[in-house]
């Protein structure tokens, strides 16, 4: 961990839109939530493709991407965010997200390398803490 | 009417006082005599339902206040605020005898997959007994794309039916006959080209465009605001909907050219009070555009319609239609000085609340529709969805809908409410709760005239800060134990029983997008280069854009085709974002 004399950098999370999917409460609610968790959070808003998401993360350098996709395609985008990633070298970024995604594609997802995958009725604590918790872990794997 | 006679004996007694109560009495007397007379010559339902309780008691067709138990203040009040159904300001409801005229439509929204897939779950639905047809689209089709379009990946026929052309509808309505249904279609930028295939495939079948019925949701406004399905800028997007309603107006002249909704931007998280005010504004705004253009208020306010959300706080909901109904009839007498009733009332949709749906517990989701969905009857509503409990899951399958469908059937012929009218009107609370809700639309309304109306309202943000920060509000309330939702902050069960969910196969994509490539390289393409030619030339002179479309869908141009010229004509807007 980096000394005591030196502040904590915030936490740094790019929410995005992936695809045609409008649906913008979520997603708008996670970010008021983040930022009055102190996280720094940039909303990138809608109809973002992986390719724009995947940019906008490494110009902001973000802690984590999350992505709320409700309109059934998110095999699709999430998988080619993924890509993406490895093909831009920022696997070290977290990827997380929400939306109406039937457990067996979580499942798919998460073995792929997406991390969780928030549902309809997640109390906002469950995801605050998990994005501390994974971003903390990534840093340390970073700076052993 | 045996139910009335009480009335008229007692009004009858108090008409001998005093001069000034005379006026009141008399114009009380008369206007319960008048709404007597309409119900007299009203349809009645057909069949053998009895309108007797389980008592054997023949049911009041209407409550009304006994006259003497009123001050002159009081009855001109009654008079003010209320009336009879049938009659200006409309508050207890747009038809004089109500659901014993005629129900309610049972207009289940329904599309996924391929228009063969939904062509059968339309089918089904009629089959048990819906009385309207109602359309959802996939993203694509939504947002103006083809099938194969690189923006429709993964999107085909996920969340509604994939259409990409005038072959696709016709597919889509095989087999049903156009001048027999009423048919609603939930599209909005590019609602003009889905009403003109509509209008295509109905000439294949013989139908001419007069005998047309139903609906198209065609509400860009709250798009920015809500739904966020809008493409081009607000001004150009105003204008299409004007060339519609002006087109429609003439030629298609028992279809409503719009569904001016709030369910969307109660989703988005409003309150109620929001939903109430957001939805007339945008209402307004349309009419304000049509007068502009030198409509005749009275030629298309009649077919202008609302479409409403039901949520979950029961008296909230039905002060909010009464409320709507009367603040709708007020505007378009006073301000826009509509001179026909069928111009001053209000007629809409509702949907049950899907934001209200829970994950947890699915099967909890048939009470929530089912309490939702009375609501919305004894708000008077004209035509119903009800959620089936999957919702939060995927798109329903045939069980789940089946019991939505059959819950409006059974308030329908169960319950006996559909047998009065109004039958909350008089409630000290609920007449107080409406009152109180038109004052608080009232002041969104001096709001919204502040910042200088809807489209100004809109480039703000102000609707959707306010959309937003409710929607936290909400959240935070929840999440606090303030509000307590069954199964997910209270009852909560670890274990869950997965249920079956509606899948929608890779197959679909795949043949959509062969479809829509095969008809591009079969048609006369010149002539669909002329066709989408005469579109761009009104888009850019200002004619009447729905003429061109309607070519542009006999030559089968496809729907992004089309929708491409006008993004080059009309650009596309920009969101700027605020959470």
């Amino acid at each position: 961990m980096a000394s005591s004399s030196q502040p904590e950098r915030k936490i740094r999370v790019l929410l995005a839109k992936p695809g045609l999917d409008g649906h913008d409460r979520g997603i708008k609610v996670v970010a008021a939530t983040l930022r009055d968790a102190g996280m720094e959070v940039i909303y990138a808003g809608l109809r973002q493709t992986p390719k724009m998401i995947v940019n906008a993360a490494i110009q902001e350098d973000v802690d984590a991407i999350g992505l709320s996709v409700l309109s059934g395609a998110h095999m699709v985008l999430f998988t080619e965010t993924l890509k993406l990633m490895k093909e831009m070298g920022c696997e070290h970024i977290l990827l997380f997200g929400g939306g109406i995604i039937p457990d067996e594609d979580v499942e798919k997802l998460k073995a792929a390398g997406v991390g969780e995958l928030f549902l309809p009725g997640t109390p906002s604590e469950a995801y605050v803490r998990y994005i501390e918790e994974e971003v903390a872990k990534r840093r340390r794997d970073a700076h052993p | 009417m045996a139910d009335m006679s009480r009335h008229e004996g007692e009004v009858s007694r108090a008409q001998g006082t005093a001069a000034t109560e005379e006026d009141v009495w008399s114009r009380y007397t008369t206007s319960v005599s008048r709404w007597q007379q309409r119900v007299k010559t009203s349809p009645r339902r057909p069949g053998n339902e009895t309108t007797t309780n389980l008592s054997g008691l023949e049911t009041d067709l209407l409550g009304l206040p006994d006259p003497n138990d009123l001050s002159e203040q009081g009855l001109e009040r009654y008079l003010d605020q209320l009336g009879l159904p049938g009659e200006y300001p409309f508050t207890r409801g747009v038809q004089s005898n109500m659901y014993r005229g005629k129900l309610w439509t049972m207009r289940m929204f329904a599309g996924f997959g391929t228009p063969e897939d939904t062509n059968r779950r339309f089918k089904y639905l009629l089959e048990k007994g819906q009385t309207g047809l109602s359309t959802a689209f996939d993203m694509p089709t939504l947002m103006g794309y083809d099938s194969d379009s690189d923006w429709s990946l993964g999107e085909v026929g996920k969340c509604g039916v994939a259409i990409s052309s005038l072959e696709d509808m016709e597919r889509l309505f095989d087999g049903i006959p156009l001048d027999r249904v009423s048919t609603s279609m939930t599209i909005n930028s590019p609602a003009s080209i889905l009403l003109a295939f509509y209008i295509s495939v109905a000439e294949k079948q013989g139908v001419p465009s007069h005998k047309l019925r139903g609906t198209l949701q065609n509400d860009i406004l709250k798009e920015y605001i809500a739904q966020k399905e809008y493409i081009f800028p607000p001004r150009e997007s105003v204008r299409l909907i004007t060339d519609l309603i002006e087109y429609c107006t003439e030629h298609l002249p028992l279809w409503n050219t719009i569904s001016i909704s709030g369910y969307h931007i109660r989703e988005a998280g409003s309150t109620a009070v929001q939903e109430l005010a957001f939805t007339l504004a945008d209402g307004f705004a349309y009419i304000e555009a049509c007068l502009e253009r030198g409509l005749d208020i009275d030629a298309f306010a009649p077919r202008l319609s609302l479409f409403f959300n039901a949520h979950s706080n029961f008296f909230e909901e039905i002060a909010k239609y009464r409320a709507a109904r009367r603040i709708w009839a007020r505007r378009l007498r006073e301000r826009y000085g509509a001179k026909s009733p069928r111009s001053w009332l209000m007629k809409f949709h509702t949907q049950t609340a899907g934001c209200s749906l829970t994950a947890q517990q699915p099967e909890n989701n048939i009470v929530r529709t089912a309490l939702q969905a009375l609501s919305a009857v004894l708000g008077g509503t004209q035509s119903l969805h009800t959620n089936s409990m999957d919702e939060t899951l995927a798109l329903p399958t045939e069980k789940a809908v089946k019991i939505a469908l059959r819950t409006q059937q059974i308030i329908a012929h169960e319950s006996g409410v559909p047998h009065t009218i109004d039958p909350l009107g008089g409630s000290y609370f609920v007449e107080a709760l409406t009152d109180r809700m038109e004052e608080e639309a009232e002041k969104y309304f001096e709001k919204i005239e502040e910042l200088g109306g809807v489209i100004p309202a809109i480039e703000q943000g102000f609707f959707q800060k306010e959309i937003a920060a409710a929607a936290y509000r909400y959240q935070l309330e929840v999440e606090q134990k303030r509000r307590i939702v069954v199964g997910v902050n209270e009852y909560v069960e670890e274990e869950t029983e997965p249920i079956e969910i509606l899948k929608i196969p890779e197959e679909v994509e795949i043949k959509q997008r062969e479809r829509i490539r095969a008809l591009r390289a079969r048609r006369d393409n010149a002539a669909v280069r002329k066709a989408l030619d005469g579109l761009r030339r009104a888009a850019r002179d200002g004619t009447n854009t729905m003429p061109h479309f309607i070519e542009c869908s006999r030559c089968y141009a496809t729907l992004q085709e089309q929708m491409d010229v006008l993004r080059e004509e009309f650009g596309e807007y920009r969101e700027t974002y605020a959470f």
